[in-house]
């Protein structure tokens, strides 16, 4: 599988996530410009963590206007994969990709810390692989908090769309253990055609051995086997 | 004809605004009291070029619709002031 990571002006996530896919995972890898017209034949498009645009106005919205992303959304009607982490899910959400918005966190702060996450559906592959158990994540973002109306996240449930859920690290759901609102401690979701995905927690920051946590690995691992 | 219109966006009513939560908290800590509900939106003036009011109006509600508000979190309203 290609992979490609598009850089937007403000990206900062672009180089760890390029640098897990090819090193700790041994995948070929294109850096995409968010100018670019074309997606050089990538097979799964990364949309990445940081502060696209300043975050002015909103988280993502005016990323989602830049040239690439007609490519991308192009991309994910035709069914190609297609994954926004932190600053890459708001703007998967402002682009309607994926259902919902990334509002502030309820906790009145920028959260950065390793929280417990744990997979909601095994039919994603994103999720497939992965063990019934807490996995460790590090987060960290200022609107993380998903938020969308009581129908659509009925919807979204009942059709099976939650990746995780935040949970402690016995894997348990509580309101102790969301680090930051979100409805029903969801920490990201996947679209109707589940090729979609967005997620608040960063797997490319808990990817390689000599951090001490490989969490991360195991997600991404998970999406090499389509 | 170049118009100026004045845009208030402002989280919706039932949802939780941290900001304005923190920035009441300021508030208290300078001694006012009885102040609550305090919210946090934004302004925008643009100002645009239109061939009457009608179309100054569909444009801006447009720009709202598509890029300055999310329908999600926020709502909007505008007013337009003729600027010759």
């Amino acid at each position: 599988m290609k992979f490609g990571v598009i850089t937007f002006p403000g990206s900062n996530c672009d180089e760890d996530l390029i640098f897990t896919l090819r090193e700790n995972l041994g995948q070929e890898v294109v850096n995409l410009w968010h100018k670019d017209t074309d997606l050089q034949g990538c097979d799964f498009v990364f949309l990445p963590g940081g502060f696209s645009y300043g975050d002015y106005l909103r988280s993502g919205a005016i990323a989602r206007f830049s040239p690439i992303m007609n490519e991308v959304i192009r991309h994910a009607e035709r069914g190609g994969y297609v994954m926004g982490i932190c600053n890459g899910f708001q703007i998967l959400t402002e682009a309607h990709l994926l259902d919902g918005a990334l509002i502030h966190n309820n906790t009145m702060s920028f959260v950065c810390k390793n929280v417990w996450i744990k997979p909601a559906t095994k039919n994603t592959i994103l999720t497939r692989k992965l063990e019934d158990r807490a996995y460790k994540i590090p987060i960290a973002h200022g609107e993380g908090n998903f938020f969308c109306d009581q129908d659509t996240l009925k919807r979204i449930e009942d059709e099976d769309r939650v990746l995780f859920r935040y949970c402690d690290e016995k894997g348990q759901q509580s309101e102790g253990s969301n680090p930051n609102g979100s409805l029903n401690n969801i920490v990201g979701i996947t679209n109707k055609g589940r090729n979609v995905f967005g997620m608040m927690p960063h797997p490319e920051r808990a990817a390689d051995p000599i951090l001490k946590n490989i969490d991360g690995v195991y997600m991404l691992e998970s999406l090499l086997s389509v | 004809m170049k118009f100026l219109a004045k845009i208030n966006i402002m989280p919706r009513e039932e949802l939780l605004d941290p900001q304005g939560k923190a920035t009441i908290l300021g508030l208290n800590n300078l001694g006012f009291q009885g102040v609550e509900n305090l919210r946090v939106g934004k302004r925008i003036h643009l100002q645009l070029e239109a061939a009457s009011s009608d179309e100054a109006s569909a444009k801006v509600q447009e720009a709202c619709n598509k890029l300055l508000h999310n329908p999600i979190m926020e709502v909007f309203e505008f007013e337009l002031v003729g600027l010759n």
